[in-house]
């Protein structure tokens, strides 16, 4: 017998908003992200009530076919996002989901990914933007018997720091059939560990480049004009940060700056790569704001 | 959850009153060595022979062809082995898709040390095919292994008329009988089984007992390699207060089966009875040649776990082929090999009773399912009117 926390079973046996969401007011949409399928055993399709003013949402609803664990972890994430902002509640993890239920075993972590889906297909749904180039689908498939892709895969596996195939198995199903892909898996933990190890490397030289007199432009005194404080962000990416990152194939841009706020686009093997861009993003924080000013944060966009 | 409703006797079984008293005494008072040359050993020694007549008449063999294991693994571990020892130039093995994995990982396991295994398939209703079974039989093959009745469904396999076939053939026919045996009469005398293992928890007896039936003549070369024990047919101190244990349950269980109609008649009970109040049910697996105690009834839509721990909640114990429940990923090997939906599938239910369950249990099952499945159901999204979704998936899967 499963070891599921007490609050999975009041959850499951008291589950918080079953059902759809039929009515709407004026200013408010409502939308559905559905996930699973009956030959996996377990399906979940997650109702949203949108207010359009606020980006806020109103209400959200549930339908499972699964078991406990999954019932528990579409009530839970119900809970979860009700008063939540849109761009907020896109934010939410399946991590998130299972520890407000105070864990799942590992078996059912794939209850709290599947939460995650739903909630993730019903924005995507709302903003317009079609779940068919989803880049999750994009990927080679690599378990045939879930139809699970390398994209999904490595995306779970930096999410929750994955080390095993088994436990990638426990979080998408993934080799949980045949198992004929488990080394297919092997391989992306393997490709998942060197890409850290790498980004580490590089925010590192980022980091003691930055701290090395390459420029004489220190921090001043008298507060910088707008026009001196984008010259000089420019000048720190292009001569210092830049070159670190082309030795391994990277690249960046500024796009913008508002006020504080320097919005960069990462490009090459930077980009596409949700570890390295927040190593990354950290690192170029740290450089600008030694070398022009404290107050500086980096946005990728 | 000392009162809880039991229905989950496949799995297994309450240890009978009678069968705890006879054993007993054989871990305080008795705890002699029957090899040993005093008394104090040889009356315990006796105890062991006269159990071996229990299991023997049970089965209708003689004495010497019971050797005493610990477990239905072990039998059909060291069954299939000797069988194979037994005839060193044969390299084929026949068994069915639906066999315990006692059997179905150590076939695996032959087939990487080279033997070769065809695995039977089975129909909708559980059944081989005999044209399969046939055409798969050489001269090549050494044993054919193949389970009295299913653990999961209670299908019975019909087992004299596949052994006339294996002998045609010349092979050693294995029956892994842990299911059928207290439950179907069984007369070794007039079969064509030269092997058959039972499993003692199963028939009230305590874990850790079983036997291994051996056909007189049949070469059998032991698993367990030590002393004299089971006439050198499996090595090690017996568990002596087991095997009494397993003499009682044997002769309790032969008086038992006149009494197998009653069983029937509640299975029946419990399974009309939920046919006729719950809408989209069925029953999986052949409904006539079946184990009078064991039904295996697919809920539509839903999911076994969900079903199982919400009985729970009421005391009743069942089980459940569910992907969910097992750990692994797939749903019960069994269900998929008779190729169910997969809307039937994932909600697989079994309900297995025993000679202690009373009609006011099943009254009181009759009284609470319907509520459960109801509010399952209501949380899924695969009802009636979200009938869509659940096409466009049956139809994807039939396309993969």
């Amino acid at each position: 017998m499963w070891d599921y926390t007490d609050k999975v079973m009041e959850h499951f046996h008291n589950p918080r908003n079953q059902g759809k969401i039929t009515e709407k007011q004026e200013g408010e949409e409502i939308v559905t992200g559905q996930v699973g399928s009956i030959a996996c055993g377990d399906a979940l399709k997650l109702h949203l009530k949108i207010d359009e003013a606020s980006q806020t949402i109103k209400d959200a609803r549930f339908q499972t076919f699964g078991c406990a664990s999954a019932i528990a972890s579409s009530s839970a994430l119900t809970e979860l996002l009700k008063g939540r902002k849109v761009e907020e509640a896109l934010t939410l993890t399946n991590k998130e989901i299972a520890e407000s239920l105070g864990g799942l075993p590992e078996e059912k972590m794939h209850c709290s990914v599947m939460g995650q889906e739903a909630l993730e297909a019903a924005i995507y749904t709302y903003k317009g933007i079609p779940l068919d180039t989803h880049e999750e689908d994009e990927g080679n498939i690599i378990c045939r018997c879930f139809a699970i892709t390398d994209t999904k895969i490595k995306r779970i596996i930096r999410e929750n720091n994955l080390t095993t195939a088994e436990q990638v198995t426990n979080y998408v199903k993934a080799g949980g059939g045949c198992s004929s892909c488990l080394p297919d898996i092997d391989d992306l933990l393997a490709e998942i560990t060197t890409e850290k190890e790498k980004s580490v490397e590089v925010a590192t030289e980022v980091w003691t480049n930055s701290n090395s007199p390459v420029t004489e432009s220190a921090p001043t005194t008298k507060p910088l004009t707008n026009l001196q404080k984008i010259t000089l962000i420019q000048r720190v990416i292009d001569e210092e940060i830049r070159p670190v990152l082309a030795e391994d194939g990277g690249d960046m841009e500024l796009f913008d700056v508002e006020g504080d706020v320097v919005k960069v686009i990462l490009k090459g093997a930077c980009s596409g790569c949700a570890s390295s861009t927040e190593t990354l993003k950290i690192a170029i924080e740290a450089t600008l704001k030694d070398r022009v000013l404290p107050t500086l944060t980096v946005e990728s966009v | 959850m000392n009162n809880c409703i039991y229905l989950d006797n496949n799995a297994t079984t309450k240890i009978d009153e009678d069968v705890l008293a006879a054993m007993l005494p054989y871990l305080s008072t008795y705890y002699g060595n029957p090899s040993s040359m005093h008394t104090f050993g040889g009356q315990v020694g006796r105890a062991v022979r006269e159990a071996r007549s229990q299991v023997a008449s049970l089965l209708g063999a003689e004495d010497s062809e019971i050797i005493f294991t610990s477990c239905g693994t072990e039998g059909d571990n060291a069954a299939i082995l000797a069988a194979l020892k037994a005839q060193p130039n044969k390299k084929h093995i026949i068994t069915t898709e639906v066999e315990h994995p006692a059997i179905l990982n150590l076939c695996r396991k032959l087939e990487r040390d080279g033997y070769t295994v065809t695995y039977l398939s089975v129909n909708n209703k559980g059944q081989i095919d005999f044209n399969e079974l046939e055409a798969s039989l050489t001269g090549n093959t050494a044993v054919v292994s193949v389970m009295y009745a299913n653990n999961e469904t209670g299908v019975i396999f019909p087992i004299e008329q596949i052994g006339q076939l294996v002998k045609e053939y010349g092979a050693l026919f294995h029956v892994d009988a842990v299911q059928a045996v207290g439950k179907i009469p069984l007369d070794m005398k007039t079969s064509t089984i030269d092997l058959l293992t039972l499993s003692g928890h199963k028939i009230h007896a305590p874990k850790g007992i079983g036997a291994l039936y051996v056909r007189k003549g049949v070469r059998f070369r032991p698993l367990l390699i030590g002393g004299h024990q089971e006439r050198g047919r499996r090595g090690g101190t017996e568990n002596v207060a087991g095997i009494v244990a397993l003499g009682k349950a044997a002769e309790l269980a032969e008086q038992h089966l006149m009494g197998i109609g009653w069983e029937k008649m509640l299975r029946d009970k419990l399974e009309q009875g939920i046919l006729n109040t719950i809408p989209n049910t069925v029953i999986n697996g052949d409904p006539t040649n079946r184990l009078p105690n064991t039904t295996n009834i697919g809920f539509k839509y839903i999911e076994g776990e969900a079903i199982l721990l919400s009985l729970d909640q009421y005391g009743i114990c069942a089980s459940s082929g569910s992907a969910c429940t097992s750990g692994s990923l797939e749903p019960s090997h069994v269900l998929r090999a008779l190729g169910l939906p997969y809307s039937v599938l994932h909600g697989s239910i079994r309900f297995s009773l025993s000679r202690f369950t009373t009609e006011t249990e099943i009254d009181r099952v009759l009284e609470i399912l319907p509520g459960i499945i109801d509010r399952l159901r209501s949380l899924s999204p695969f009802n009636s009117d979200d009938a869509d979704w659940l096409k466009e998936q049956e139809e994807a899967v039939l396309a993969r």
